[in-house]
């Protein structure tokens, strides 16, 4: 480290820690309302004594928060297992062999990014209620894994072309056939695009809000957003209430990211990086 | 300095946790990889992607844009065709229109905006500063809160008794309270103040990563030369960051044109068509009002635009890199 700590670090520092402070106040002020009695007039960010827990009881057993967060990760440890089982082997052939099929196919994934999921909307709505999947996981799980494919591909795709094919010549020389040798092998070093993928993938699908609304609203099955939504409508202006339903909502994502935030920052700007 | 938070190579390899072999450096350009005898890759191991790709993703969007040209209403099996009918429906429909103008406006806000604030946040915790590793866990926490949930908290921080009002009046500034989200010259670019809180820490993420693939030598030669800071920064540290830069607009451009989730629960479009985006108008014409001519030909213009302005974005940095 050749910088030294001087003056102008100090008052870089306050500055951040100021802009950091800010930074949370929404979500301190989440947190404060959500422990508020609910007759509560006061601003969001002055604190009350005693803080109540009512308000977790209630929209806990008003919102049906325990269903609809199993199902959240019910989808999303679905749809991030059939993620990674799909693109990760798909990744392999697109890396290794140059001649032009795979170029192509690789083009044609990638041309996935770019268009818009509405464009598809109608179309595969009509598919999926003529295929009787309304209401089921299955339709946001599948929908879940057609629409990340692309990317996951990709962020596969770029590793495997940089990591040398050394150990996969070493195992099929020894006797392995290519797809032992793929899950035995490669797949083991493919370990951290692997786990980029998944952390990227299950916030992602955890936080979304379109697809399980359309596909899984009204129904018994619906996710912690979709669940939160209705819960709003309903209870409007009753922020107390309202807040700890989000904060519950919320709970699990946060736990996981504070968990793994190291893996989880660097996992975003290695896999965007591309 | 050290950078054990976030690791970086100039390769698509930057999230190496354990030693693997050299592999010399090369860019990640697609086809550019000799061949090597030996090591056969199956073919048929792309099979299930595709499959599920083609069903998910391009035979509903083919036939998204192939219905635009019918009077398809997505419950019927029969259509018959219409030409550029939707098309004109579109550009004479009101909430079309500004749903249009008010998408282009918020991801241009947006993108403008959380750059800037993704790169000055990347430059203060790419320094010595103590707390930097704190300071970015907490830059990046937003990023992870389910865009719904923010936008209900920043609803009620932005109504007229909120937070951000008696924070106004706390200051002195009380003359500038104001109903944000009820007031259609404002609200639009509340929301665009909650989006960029929300995600410039996943701008500045990137940043951090173009900043520290900055050999130290190329900044200690500038000083050298008697370069300031400001020069430094204007002549040595942005133009290294130019993939950074393109990563970063092009993300902020395309999730600020598919707007939905903070609409809807900060203002549901409202007041008036003040706020409504592509996403939201697409939506409700589908769901709500039951127009899928309307819906399915304002997804094929919305596709176009994304389209148009990925390729002019592409043109710009492919002269600015060369």
């Amino acid at each position: 480290m050749h910088a030294r700590y001087t003056w102008r670090t100090l008052t870089r520092e306050v500055t951040l820690i100021l802009v950091a402070l800010v930074f949370l106040v929404p979500l301190v002020g989440l947190l404060n309302v959500s422990l508020k009695p609910q007759s509560s007039q006061t601003s969001a960010l002055a604190f009350e004594f005693p803080p109540t827990l009512d308000n977790y009881v209630q929209a806990w057993n008003q919102a049906s928060l325990g269903a609809a967060l199993a199902n959240s990760f019910a989808i999303t440890a679905l749809s991030v297992i059939l993620i990674v089982a799909c693109s990760a082997p798909a990744a392999y052939p697109l890396a290794r062999v140059t001649r032009g099929w795979s170029r192509y196919t690789f083009y044609f994934l990638i041309g996935g990014l770019l268009v818009p999921g509405q464009l598809a909307l109608l179309p595969l709505y009509a598919t999926m209620r003529d295929a009787g999947l309304l209401g089921s996981l299955w339709s946001v799980v599948l929908i879940n894994v057609g629409q990340q494919m692309p990317f996951s591909v990709f962020l596969y795709t770029m590793f495997l072309r940089e990591l040398p094919p050394d150990y996969e010549e070493a195992a099929l020389l020894d006797g392995c056939g290519p797809t032992r040798s793929f899950l035995t092998v490669v797949f083991p070093l493919l370990r951290p695009v692997t786990g980029t993928v998944v952390i990227l993938n299950a916030v992602g699908i955890w936080n979304e809000f379109f697809t399980p609304l359309l596909y899984l609203g009204g129904s018994d099955n619906t996710t912690a957003p979709v669940a939160i939504y209705g819960f709003v409508s309903q209870y409007v202006s009753q922020w107390p209430l309202i807040f700890a339903g989000l904060v519950i909502s919320v709970i699990p994502i946060l736990v996981v990211y504070f968990a793994l935030q190291k893996h989880i920052i660097k996992g975003f700007a290695g896999g965007l990086k591309g | 300095m050290a950078a054990p938070h976030v690791t970086n190579t100039a390769s698509g390899a930057a999230t190496r946790d354990r030693p693997l072999p050299d592999t010399g450096g090369r860019s990640g350009r697609p086809g550019r990889e000799p061949h090597r005898v030996g090591v056969r890759a199956p073919w048929w191991f792309v099979v299930p992607a595709i499959a599920v790709y083609l069903f998910i993703v391009v035979v509903p969007s083919v036939n998204g844009a192939f219905f635009s040209f019918t009077d398809w209403n997505g419950l019927r099996p029969d259509w018959s065709f219409v030409g550029l009918d939707n098309f004109s429906a579109v550009l004479a429909d009101r909430a079309a229109q500004d749903a249009l103008v008010n998408t282009l406006i918020l991801a241009a806000v947006v993108t403008v905006l959380q750059n800037a604030a993704g790169l000055l946040l990347a430059l203060g915790v790419n320094t010595v500063v103590k707390s930097r590793y704190v300071l970015r866990v907490i830059f990046f926490a937003p990023v992870v809160l389910t865009p719904l949930v923010a936008g209900f908290v920043w609803s009620y921080l932005l109504s007229p008794n909120g937070a951000v009002n008696d924070a106004l009046t706390g200051l002195g500034l009380g003359s500038l309270a104001h109903d944000w989200l009820g007031d259609p010259d404002t609200a639009l670019y509340a929301i665009a103040a909650e989006i960029v809180w929300q995600f410039s820490g996943y701008s500045m993420v990137i940043y951090l990563a173009g900043l520290q693939a900055i050999p130290r030598e190329v900044l200690e030669a500038a000083t050298i030369d008697g370069a300031g800071p400001w020069s430094k920064f204007r002549n040595v540290v942005l133009p290294l960051l130019n993939g950074a830069v393109v990563i970063n607009v092009m993300l902020c451009l395309i999730g600020g044109l598919k707007q939905f989730d903070q609409v809807m629960a900060m203002t549901g479009g409202g007041p008036g068509t003040a706020t409504e985006t592509t996403s939201t108008v697409i939506y409700k014409s589908a769901f709500t009002l039951g127009d899928y001519p309307l819906s399915i030909a304002l997804a094929v213009v919305m596709t176009l635009v994304i389209a148009i302005l990925a390729a002019v974005q592409y043109r710009l940095t492919l002269r600015k890199s060369h």
